[in-house]
């Protein structure tokens, strides 16, 4: 706990966790992506994340400690930098410095944080109920076809509310990352004297994973 | 009191070491017995607290600024001397001490100019191995320059912020020292008297800017390195806070002042824009090797140039008077400060200055864009370049050299000095005059030294330019340290000084009385008010000439103006809070007591030297004339009044070089 | 031009501390900064009022003592000038001027616009600096070669004025740019090397004690600083750091 007592210390912590999230999103835009494509292979590879116990037992919850430290540090790291203000301008022209992004990761973070209940209680809640709490690990609704996860996933787009509400948080998910993907390299003291290439990197991909996702919803809103 | 300048005996190349071999040293474990306050934590004071923490001593360190980092030694930009010879152009320890001499005008003392010649390659070393960031050539050897008055190449840089970083390198030392707990520093302080105990300077009292506290402070010895005193003109190159202050209150307690009337006026400044202006700003001399400085032939080109109707870039070759290749063939555009400054003033008053004021010429760089560029464009195979490509080639090398001039010259002038040449003047940049020292930098007051600008030692008439620096980290890393040794040898046994002494009493009471004074005065002026004054009376009559009619006027309108300001000056606030205004009414009360003295020493002093030009003692060409009967320092003595200050002359022998007519034609 | 000044006026480190509004008229356009505020000073100690208390020295832009908020920006609204350099050329006629002092829990306010800086000065005491005698028996400057790069960069990083200026314009008042841009001077020079690893511990350990926040990347700092020094160098401090911090 050392390195956490220090400023930059939590810094790099901050930037670690979101190293891991940001490959989480990654990867979960990628199997996403497949349930528009093809729902039998969106299916088989749902139930491989779903039943593998590495992912399950390990890369679960390291994802719920990230996710929990991510925004824990987050809160800290904003109190401390509150107190560390003194008082405030009467007038403050940080635009003029700044992007929105930069200075408004709290707020684009408690969206994404508001998002994540929204999403628990859409997909994560069920799915724990169903297999931890009711214990059936067999991916399939009896008296079905096939996996149960596709049918699932179109079903919570039908309704035009849920799906806004997704959008807005991905728009401010987009917003985070724009800020976040070249501040953890940076952070991590890796973008010294690189800066463009990362910023590029930082763009694109604080475009496509949001974009991904977005379309995903509207695909699947609109097609059923 | 005779004056005696310890000078050691012996051959002038072994005087420095033989005397080192000799004096008495302070054994390590009796130093921290020892106290010593510095006042003025510029180049000189910075270094000499950083070094006499470092043996072992206790060291009281003083600014008036909120961190030693921001002495006005920061603000130095072309670079600092030394005989490293690295260039191999035939530089050495004596044609150093032979240019600072000649560039003086055979106005300083010999010995401590060789001594400071001699330890110049070591700050080189020392300031390395700080980690001070000096530029570099693409071999990773130490790039350098040549400056004016020098015929070598001998001064290395940093950018254009040579002063700031060789400050923030005695910074570090500093810190270094502060961090061991044997530097004791305050900050947002002023010193406002120094304290005589037995004939001895045994502590200061000073003044804390934020609380308006008067404290005292004992040591075993006082060292002063407040800088120079140019804002005497009110309209200086100096920082707004630079003051005499501690350099006169030593003086009024018996140290003599020497040479006051020689001042520099740093010929490439950017000019005066109005009424409202609150100081000038000098663009580095390094300027002069690639600008050449010109005025229109014909006073016609003036006048339109002055209304707006003719652009310089107009003007062809022919319509231009390089005046300083034109009258110095052989240093051109890099004669001495003094004269190039002189030069300038001499067309401006023939009424050949460019801009609205009528006091500017121009610096243009056009010259070395093309030569540059055209050195640009073969390095880089362009056949048959056009015009403006060589300009954009050469504009690029300028920039990398310059380039941080250029946008300040820009930020202020708001004229792109890449397409127009920069208009420039002299101002008043620094004072060669200061408190007497002797060999061992000690004043007249035993246990008070003075380092750095604050002394007069070493630069005679006129400083050559790089040579500030390498004086104040001389003084203040190899020399004072060094020498107040053999002076605290003897206080060894002295034990802490107590400040509860009858002395002390006196002397924090006539600096209360007098703040007193000023804050309940009530007057009807402002301090600036007085200040402004007395800088136009000092630049009018004590300026870049100057004749015995004006000075004779000077004295009367100081001394009649010093009685209106005790009169009716008018200092808002208390003495117990922060209050700029009440620190400035001190500062500027001491100004207008050294000015009258200054015009008193030109007025005696009957001849041409250097900074000092009269207008009765010219060659037929113009040229400052030397009196061989002046070959010496006037030390003034205190006595009431500045009228009644009393001349001590330390005559200046030249043993180991020939005193000439100085020549840079 | 005529302008409008809001001013933050404050007695002393315990008072509450208000804006206040001001008139100057006939201002130049040539003028710098702190000349008009020298107008208005004249003004308001000829009708019996007491000036505004600041900051300043040098008057050129490098001691690093000047130190406003000046509409809503550290140094106002140019870039790579301090207040001292800014020009009223870069207002119009009926502005109105809102000028604030530097702000930040580790900067606390003197009186009016002046603030103590001194957190800076403690943060060097804890590293900034090469350990090395200044007695002169070092070896010859030219013994160790430097590249130039490295010295060019090392440079940049040097020229900080430690104004205050990325702490006040920070959001978050995060002195990183203050410590890195020292951290790299060294980390940069072959005269660092050996008190690296020490150096960036306890310079960081200090800047947190004196309770500067935390760095958020925004890049505000680099472009309200006067001398553009680059976010490279937290960057490389960061990187000073977890060496450190693996080495242990």
């Amino acid at each position: 706990m050392g390195i956490l007592s220090t400023s930059i210390g939590r810094k790099v912590a901050m930037a670690l966790s979101a190293f891991f999230l940001m490959f989480f999103l990654l990867q979960h835009l990628s199997i996403n992506v497949l349930s528009v494509f093809s729902p039998e292979i969106f299916n088989e590879v749902s139930h491989f994340m779903g039943t593998n116990p590495l992912v399950q037992f390990v890369l679960q919850p390291v994802l719920i400690f990230a996710v929990v430290f991510h925004f824990i540090m987050g809160f800290i790291l904003e109190l401390r930098n509150k107190k560390a203000n003194g008082k405030s301008y009467a007038k403050n022209n940080g635009a003029a410095n700044s992007t929105w992004m930069s200075r408004n990761m709290i707020w684009s973070g408690v969206t994404i944080l508001a998002f994540i209940a929204l999403h628990f209680i859409d997909f994560w809640f069920p799915e724990i109920n169903t297999k931890f709490i009711q214990g059936d690990w067999t991916g399939v609704i009896e008296g079905q076809e096939g996996f149960r996860y596709h049918e699932e996933l179109v079903h919570k787009f039908t309704n035009p509310v849920r799906v806004g509400a997704y959008i807005f948080a991905f728009v401010f998910l987009g917003l985070h990352l724009a800020h976040g993907f070249t501040s953890a390299f940076q952070s991590m003291g890796g973008n010294a004297g690189r800066k463009k290439i990362f910023q590029n990197i930082g763009k694109a991909y604080s475009i496509i994973i949001p974009l991904g996702f977005i379309f995903i919803a509207l695909y699947h809103h609109l097609n059923h | 009191m005779a004056l005696n300048s310890k000078v050691p005996h012996g051959p002038l190349k072994d005087k420095w070491t033989d005397y080192k071999n000799q004096i008495n040293l302070v054994n390590p474990a009796n130093k921290r017995h020892i106290d010593v306050i510095v006042v003025g934590t510029g180049l000189a004071g910075g270094s000499a607290a950083a070094t006499l923490a470092e043996l072992g001593y206790n060291v009281k360190s003083f600014a008036y600024q909120d961190s030693p980092r921001r002495a006005h030694s920061i603000a130095a930009q072309g670079g600092i001397n030394a005989a490293k010879n690295y260039q191999g152009d035939g530089d050495s320890t004596y044609r150093l001490f032979y240019d600072t001499v000649k560039g003086g005008d055979y106005r300083s003392r010999e010995a401590n100019v060789y001594r400071l010649a001699e330890v110049s390659a070591n700050i080189i070393d020392q300031c390395v191995a700080q980690g001070v960031p000096f530029a570099r050539d693409y071999g990773g050897l130490l790039d350098n320059r040549s400056f004016g008055g020098v015929l070598v190449s001998r001064t290395f840089y940093a950018k254009g912020q040579t002063g700031q970083q060789l400050l923030l390198g005695a910074y570090s030392a500093m810190n270094r020292q502060i961090a061991r707990g044997k530097i004791e520093m305050f900050n947002r302080h002023e010193m406002l008297d120094v304290v005589v105990v037995d004939g001895k300077a045994r502590g200061i009292i000073a003044r804390n800017l934020v609380t308006g506290e008067i404290e005292r402070h004992s040591a075993h010895a006082v060292v002063i390195a407040s800088g120079g005193y140019g804002n005497v003109y009110f309209l200086s190159t100096n920082a707004m806070g630079s003051n005499v202050t501690a350099g006169w209150k030593v003086h009024k307690k018996g140290a003599y002042f020497a040479n006051p009337c020689y001042t520099q006026i740093h010929p490439t400044c950017i000019p005066r824009s109005g009424d409202y202006q609150s100081k000038l700003t000098l663009m580095s001399e390094s300027l002069r090797n690639d600008g050449r400085i010109w005025v229109p032939k014909n006073l016609e080109d003036v006048k339109a140039i002055r209304e707006g109707k003719l652009k310089p870039t107009d003007l062809t070759e022919e319509q231009r008077d390089y005046y300083l290749e034109r009258r110095y063939p052989a240093f051109g555009n890099l004669v001495p400060r003094d004269v190039a400054s002189r030069a300038a003033k001499e067309r401006c008053d023939a009424g050949f200055g460019v801009n609205a004021t009528g006091e500017a010429v121009y610096l243009d760089f056009a010259a070395s864009f093309e030569r540059y560029g055209s050195e640009q464009a073969k390095i880089q195979n362009i056949s048959n370049p056009s015009p403006e490509k060589i300009k954009q080639l050469g504009q690029e090398i300028v920039r990398a050299k310059y380039g941080n001039l250029f946008q300040m010259y820009e930020k202020i002038v708001d004229e792109n000095p890449y397409e127009t040449p920069m208009m420039i003047y002299p101002a008043v940049h620094y004072t060669m005059g200061g408190v007497w020292v002797d060999y061992n930098l000690m004043t007249t007051i035993p246990g008070c030294y003075a380092i750095g600008e604050a002394n007069f030692s070493d630069h005679g008439a006129n400083r050559l330019g790089a040579s500030a620096l390498m004086q104040g980290l001389a003084d203040g890393y190899f020399v004072l340290p060094y020498t107040i040794g053999d002076y605290l040898s003897d206080d060894i046994r002295t034990g802490k000084i107590s400040t509860d002494t009858p002395e002390f009493d006196a002397a924090e009471k006539e600096v209360s009385e007098r703040i007193n004074f000023l804050i309940n005065n009530k007057g009807t002026h402002s301090v600036d008010h007085y200040h402004k004054k007395l800088g136009k009376i000092m630049w009018d009559k004590c300026g870049m000439s100057r004749n015995k009619e004006g000075l004779e006027a000077a004295i009367e309108e100081i001394s009649a103006l010093r009685e209106d300001f005790w009169k009716n000056v008018l200092v808002p606030g208390t003495a117990t809070e922060y209050n700029e205004q009440l620190a400035k009414a001190g500062r500027v009360a001491d100004f207008l007591e050294l000015g009258e003295l200054f015009a008193k020493d030109a007025l005696v002093r009957e001849e041409s030297a250097g900074g000092h030009f009269r207008e009765e003692y010219q060659t037929d060409d113009g040229e400052a004339k030397r009196m061989k009967e002046f070959q010496f320092v006037s030390a003034w003595e205190y006595k009431g009044e500045p009228k009644n200050a009393v001349l001590h002359k330390e005559d200046l022998a030249y043993e180991n070089i020939e005193v000439k007519e100085r020549s840079y034609k | 031009m005529n302008l409008t000044l809001k001013i933050w006026r404050q007695l002393d480190a315990s008072d509450k501390g208000e804006m206040v509004d001001y008139k100057v008229t006939e201002i130049s356009e040539h003028m710098s900064f702190l000349e008009m505020m020298d107008v208005l000073n004249e003004q308001l100690i000829a009708s019996g009022k007491e000036p505004v208390a600041f900051d300043h020295d040098c008057r050129e832009g490098i001691c690093g003592m000047c130190s406003m908020y000046i509409n809503g920006e550290a140094h106002g609204p140019d870039r790579g000038v301090t207040t001292c350099q800014l020009h009223m050329r870069m207002f119009k006629d009926g502005d109105t001027i809102t000028i604030e002092p530097f702000r930040a829990a580790a900067f606390p306010v003197i009186k009016d616009l002046v603030v103590d800086r001194s957190a800076f000065d403690r943060i060097q005491h804890s590293g900034g600096y090469v350990s090395v005698n200044t007695s002169g028996n070092t070896q010859d400057a030219n013994a160790t070669l430097i590249s130039k790069t490295a010295a060019d960069k090392a440079m940049d990083a040097a020229t900080c004025i430690g104004c205050g200026a990325c702490v006040a314009t920070c959001k978050n008042s995060s002195a990183m740019l203050f410590v890195g841009a020292k951290v790299s001077q060294y980390a940069l020079l072959p005269q660092g090397q050996v008190e690296a690893t020490d150096r960036v511990m306890n310079m960081v350990h200090q800047m947190d004690l004196e309770g500067f926040g935390n760095c958020t990347n925004t890049g505000a700092c680099e472009i309200e600083c006067p001398k553009g020094i680059s976010l490279e160098n937290i960057a490389r401090m960061n990187r000073e750091f977890l060496k450190a911090s693996i080495k242990g």
